[in-house]
């Protein structure tokens, strides 16, 4: 039994096949990185492993246990936290509130979420900035906060969703030094991205989707140099002969 | 004794009322339709048409149905001003969307009410004298009275004409904008102009209404908030954002508000129509003909 | 001490000075009129303040709270007229009844977002007012008296000062503003918070969005309620145009959106102001002052809403609380 079963899981939605017959497991304390061309059904699996979607068809287990069609607030009581890709903040709050309201996911005790929460956003490099107002944070500090707020309800999967998108190199390297440290604390990361060559270096193995399917799955040495692959992103131009 | 005649002129009534609810629906639901938002001072707007035909009828004398193009010109500038001044900064606000959204219109309903009750004082108005009044029409020992009987015509031609507009350039537009209102700027419409022209259309559609319902109803500052109430309900059955669902639920809002007040007693008319809504909000939130 | 603690710490500290100037306020004023004004802000500063627990934390806007005043009313004059029972016991069943009202509205209506639920609130408002308006055992629109029995505190009856119930809704004010602190520094408060902000977001985050706004829900019915039976004992009267009219919702919520919603001291000071621009705009203008308290309050919360948001509190460097 691995950690995270995704088995023959399918999604439609209006007519479009978004998700067909996707199955692969995922190791305890490995990353993972879900990549694939712009349309592939990255965001339909991984809305669908968070919970917010329920598929069609097959199932989604953790630890053995369907976590599949059971809604968002069941599968964060499972273990499984997220982040959005674009960000969600509780404007009204400052970040340490905001990184609170995840910390009492596993704690009714104010004093106790208080102390959890500061400690996660120390690890996440944003103690500094714990009474600032949410909406006052500059954009890659706030990705910082979606991952602070999900570390905060001590998850055992963690799901990011395009964390690195659209960051300077420098901003992306901090990103990938803190999927590591997460990584560290034995929780298992699947990481949706399409940037490959900021997510490849980092991941343990991948899943390459493409029209809905699963094109391969593999290290990311044997991914990046797959034909098939390289034919899905950049066209049949650039696929060297195997 | 329920007899068929009453019962006839009871369902007669009803319709008759029902198409005035359905009109005012209309402009709520129109409203909504478009962006989402719920005029809490539309029933405000109905009370000002009232007044507003009151004070012409008073000064001019003009009939009512010539007042029509006046007051329902004068309510689509008044739509298209709340638009520019209190809508359009609710919708640019980031937080508590909701709330501020909810709050501007319906302080602005109490601020109109208020203001109805400073100028005009609290006691009830009507128009009286104008040519249909008084008379009614005998269809087999039914007493259809006139002014109920053209208001109910004008509002159907309100209808016509609202399906009419559907079919122009504005109407596509209109369409367009409430499907999706983030892309339409991509095809050239401008949306903010739509949104105004909506408002307009919406406080248009409930000045016809206004003026036809003072020709045999009262106005008095508290009117609003009582045809709001029914216009809320008649909305919810017929689903938001649908004009034609707003036609068919008037109609039917104005059938279970005659039948109630026949079988139960006229206080408690209104006991037919909550027990609609509630029920409609339990079994099917999004109403006949909407979309939530 | 982090920001968070010191704040709160700070507030604890505001609270208890305000109580001890509001219950030192009325001992040098001997006029009856200023009085009834100080007991009437500072009671619907409690009422609003129970309002806000839904309205404002929650976020679910309810334009028909009055109902819940007069459910609280009703049954403890009820209980008190036919039972003999005091008031001060007799609150709290009002409170238990008008909580366990505002659970069954809730039920069907929070699955409906921000104006759907906003008008079901109405609708729901007007139903109450028309129910009790053609119960006769309730006295329909005749309205019940309170009948005097002698003073006592028991029974919250006092015809010789009004000073005792100066202490009453002073008390009732402050424990809602106690409830409101304390839930708002516990998981609860956080929940609504989150909730209001972000549903989505919240539910990743495992909270449970249905129980919460239930348990706002009771919360805030319950001290309405309380509420509701003081005024009843106030004003010696009750019926369906005093207690459960349209204009006593507006009367409930306004104060905290002036003021603040959301926010602990929002709807105290939206009180402060409302109510007695209320009262005075209505004995001084008289007659034809009839409509400039609505023009007032309405003016307000549209400026409000649209010009700041976060109420007047923010004006006061409250915080970027919105």
């Amino acid at each position: 039994m691995a950690f995270l079963e995704v088995d023959g899981v399918s999604k439609t939605f209006g007519g479009v096949a978004a998700n067909v017959d996707i199955s692969f497991t995922v190791e305890r304390g490995q990353i993972l990185g879900l990549i694939g061309p712009n349309g592939a059904g990255k965001t339909s699996l991984f809305n669908a492993i968070a919970g917010e979607v329920r598929p069609d068809r097959g199932q989604i287990r953790l630890e053995g246990k369907r976590i599949s069609g059971l809604g968002p607030v069941a599968c964060s009581r499972a273990g499984v936290a997220r982040t959005f890709q674009v960000v969600r903040s509780f404007d009204s709050m400052s970040v340490l509130e905001n990184v609170m309201v995840g910390a009492f996911a596993r704690t009714s005790s104010p004093a106790e979420a208080m102390g959890r929460a500061m400690s996660v956003l120390e690890f996440c490099g944003l103690a500094a900035r714990a009474d600032a107002a949410a909406h006052q944070l500059t954009p890659p500090e706030k990705r910082r906060l979606e991952i602070a707020r999900a570390l905060a309800t001590e998850p055992k999967l963690l799901l990011l969703d395009e964390m690195l998108t659209g960051l300077t190199p420098t901003e992306a390297a901090a990103g990938v030094a803190l999927v590591r440290a997460v990584r560290e604390r034995a929780i298992t990361v699947v990481m949706v991205e399409h940037v490959m060559e900021v997510v490849l270096p980092l991941v343990d193995r991948a899943v390459v989707l493409n029209l809905g399917r699963v094109l391969m799955t593999g290290s990311p040495a044997e991914v990046v140099r797959h034909p098939d692959v390289i034919r899905a992103y950049l066209g049949d131009r650039y696929a060297a002969p195997a | 004794m329920l007899t068929a005649d009453a019962l006839a002129q009871a369902l007669i009534s009803g319709l008759l009322m029902g198409l005035i609810y359905a009109l005012v629906a209309a402009g709520l639901s129109l409203i909504f339709g478009l962006m989402d938002i719920v005029n809490f001072a539309h029933g405000e707007l109905l009370m000002l048409a009232m007044y507003a035909a009151v004070v012409l009828f008073g000064a001019t004398h003009l009939d009512p149905l010539l007042q029509l193009p006046i007051v329902a010109g004068l309510l689509f500038l008044l739509g298209m001003g709340v638009y520019r001044g209190v809508i359009a900064r609710a919708l640019g606000v980031r937080f508590n969307r909701g709330m501020v959204q909810i709050f501007a219109t319906f302080g602005l309903a109490i601020f109109i009410r208020g203001a109805a009750q400073f100028v005009w004082g609290g006691d009830f108005r009507s128009v009286s004298g104008t040519w249909l009044a008084n008379r009614s029409v005998d269809l087999g020992g039914i007493f259809v009275p006139l002014p109920q009987l053209a208001a109910s015509l004008v509002c159907l031609l309100a209808f016509a004409g609202l399906l009419l507009i559907n079919r122009t350039e504005f109407g596509r537009a209109l369409e367009a904008t409430r499907e999706d209102r983030d892309a339409v700027a991509l095809i050239g419409i401008d949306r903010d102009r739509i949104f105004a022209l909506g408002w307009g259309l919406g406080a248009g559609t409930v000045g016809i209404a206004g003026v036809m319902l003072i020709t045999f109803y009262y106005v008095s500052p508290n009117v609003g908030a009582n045809f709001a109430i029914i216009a809320y309900v008649t909305v919810a059955l017929g689903g938001f954002g649908s004009v034609l669902g707003a036609l068919a639920a008037g109609i039917v809002i104005g059938e279970v508000e005659a039948l109630t007040a026949l079988f139960l007693e006229p206080s408690l008319k209104q006991v037919g129509m909550f027990a609609v809504y509630l029920l409609v909000l339990m079994v099917r939130p999004r109403g006949l003909f909407g979309t939530l | 001490m982090n920001a968070i603690q010191r704040r709160r710490r700070l507030e604890l500290i505001g609270g208890v000075v305000v109580l001890l100037a509001l219950a030192l306020l009325p001992l040098p004023i001997r006029d009856v009129y200023t009085q009834n004004l100080i007991i009437i802000t500072i009671l619907f500063a409690g009422l609003s303040q129970a309002w806000n627990i839904l309205g404002g934390y929650c976020g679910q806007i309810s334009l028909g709270h009055a109902l819940y005043l007069g459910v609280g009313a009703y049954v403890s004059t009820m209980l008190y007229v036919h039972g003999g029972v005091p008031p001060t016991v007799g609150m709290f069943a009002g409170g238990a009844v008008a909580g366990l009202g505002a659970l069954l509205v809730g039920w069907p209506c929070f699955r409906l977002s921000g104006h759907y639920y906003a008008i079901a609130t109405v609708v729901v408002g007007e139903i109450g007012y028309l129910l009790f308006l053609n119960w006769d055992w309730v006295g329909a629109a005749t309205g019940i008296y309170v009948p005097f029995r002698g003073e006592s505190l028991i029974a919250l009856q006092f015809r010789t000062s009004k000073l005792p119930f100066h202490y009453a809704a002073l008390i009732f004010a402050a424990v809602t503003w106690v409830i409101a602190f304390v839930i708002e520094g516990r998981a609860w408060g956080y929940a609504w918070r989150a909730v209001r902000d972000d549903v989505v977001a919240a539910r990743s985050l495992g909270v449970r969005v249905f129980p919460s706004k239930m348990a706002a829900a009771a919360i805030s019915g319950f001290l309405t309620g309380v509420g509701g039976a003081i005024y009843a004992q106030y004003v010696g009267y009750i019926d369906p145009d005093s207690i459960l009219a349209g204009s006593l919702s507006i009367l409930i919520a306004l104060p905290a959106v002036l003021g603040g919603v959301g926010t602990l001291w929002g709807p105290l000071v939206g009180a402060a102001v409302l109510i007695p621009v209320s009262e005075l705009t209505r004995s001084y203008l008289g007659g034809s002052g009839q409509g400039v308290d609505l023009m007032i309050y309405g003016g307000m919360i549209v400026l409000v809403a649209l010009a700041r948001p976060a109420g007047l509190v923010s004006l006061f460097g409250a915080g970027a609380r919105a």
